[in-house]
């Protein structure tokens, strides 16, 4: 049975095309058949991180207006081959979604894959509501950060409200993943704690991405942290947060600060 | 630089915005979908009001605010001249 998965924060800038690279390319080196939807019409950038921008023929507008086929649309990746890419427009703007057509590409999307990941843009508007609104299941990405914290709040709102499944009287299933954690930062009390953010928005913790150069490099060059530099901090988070996905039960890696030996000391693990 | 911004250096700053948040979530979760509550309450209060008094509407101030655990609604009406409408 697929699964649709928005990925969403509210918030810009904090991490939701990075972590719907990572997760999807995850997923598919899992074996799923996996195709990551950039929902971010006008400000197209999955294409960018996963490498394909010279790949762009149709987007998803040309899909879901019925100019092009879904088929001539979906880009295959040439690293992972379970793994394709449903680009956004970059020319037009997010009133080029339908609700209709979102949902008749939903459906065909559901019929040759195992996983959908939408992701999201910024914001609470068209882009955003209909991104999540045909999903089975969350990922909020969240920074540890006051304004980050307080727009998840009002996406995690929107999901158990807006929603195809929260209209249906279902329960809409979240999971945070906090990302830019520097655990160095929030032990010397300059930054929130993971137990902070958890507490506060009191959704169940799917990974702990940690800061890391490791990101911006993979962004670089056009590769999901996963598979540029899968011994990264970031890439085993991310790894293991899609391990969490798939149903298995992994106890959430803490991030240290910098391999230190007090880290090493005092490092741990939460389940 | 004084020696209290040496002392200063130690506070943190991750516990006043964990309060912060916990403070601004509950207000903000407990008036979802009610952004405009204040409109609503001024316009039905005005009504009231307007039932028994001539009230010049541009004299009228509407304020909402909210402090700790606290919501206040504060509404300013200025009467020139009390005239009872009917009596």
């Amino acid at each position: 049975m697929s699964k649709v998965l928005v990925v969403t924060s509210g918030k810009g800038g904090v991490g939701k095309t990075t972590s719907s690279a990572a997760l999807g390319a995850a997923l598919a080196q899992a074996g799923k058949n996996v195709v990551v939807v950039d929902f971010d019409v006008g400000l197209r950038n999955l294409d960018l991180i996963m490498g394909a921008e010279r790949r762009v023929v149709f987007d998803l507008v040309n899909v879901v207006q019925g100019d092009a086929k879904l088929a001539q649309a979906l880009i295959r990746d040439k690293r992972v081959e379970t793994l394709s890419l449903l680009p956004a427009s970059q020319t037009r703007d997010k009133d080029a979604l339908t609700p209709e057509g979102v949902e008749r590409v939903i459906g065909e999307l559901r019929e040759k894959f195992d996983w959908i990941v939408c992701d999201s843009p910024a914001g609470i508007e068209r882009g955003a509501t209909l991104a999540m609104r045909h999903a089975d299941m969350a990922v909020v990405v969240t920074n540890p950060e006051v304004s980050s914290v307080r727009d998840s709040d009002r996406i995690i709102g929107l999901l158990d409200s807006k929603t195809a499944r929260a209209e249906a009287g279902e329960t809409m299933e979240k999971h945070l993943l906090l990302t830019r954690y520097d655990a160095a930062r929030a032990a010397r009390g300059e930054m929130l704690k993971v137990e902070d953010v958890l507490e506060i928005l009191a959704i169940p913790l799917l990974g702990i991405i940690p800061d890391s150069e490791d990101v911006l490099k993979a962004s670089n060059v056009g590769c999901p942290v996963t598979l540029h530099n899968p011994g990264s901090g970031p890439a085993r988070a991310y790894a293991e947060a899609a391990r969490r996905l798939l149903g298995e039960t992994v106890a959430v890696t803490m991030p240290t600060e910098k391999k230190g030996f007090m880290s090493r000391l005092f490092g741990r693990t939460v389940a | 630089m004084s020696i209290f911004s040496f002392f200063s250096r130690t506070r943190n700053t991750a516990p006043v915005a964990r309060e912060r948040l916990q403070l601004l979530l509950a207000h903000e979760r407990a008036f979802s979908g009610k952004s405009d509550l204040a409109a609503i309450l001024q316009e039905e209060i005005l009504a009231v009001i307007a039932k028994h008094i001539a009230i010049d509407r541009e004299k009228v101030k509407v304020k909402l605010d909210r402090d700790g655990t606290i919501s206040t609604l504060e509404i300013d009406i200025e009467m020139p001249e009390v005239v009872p409408l009917k009596n």
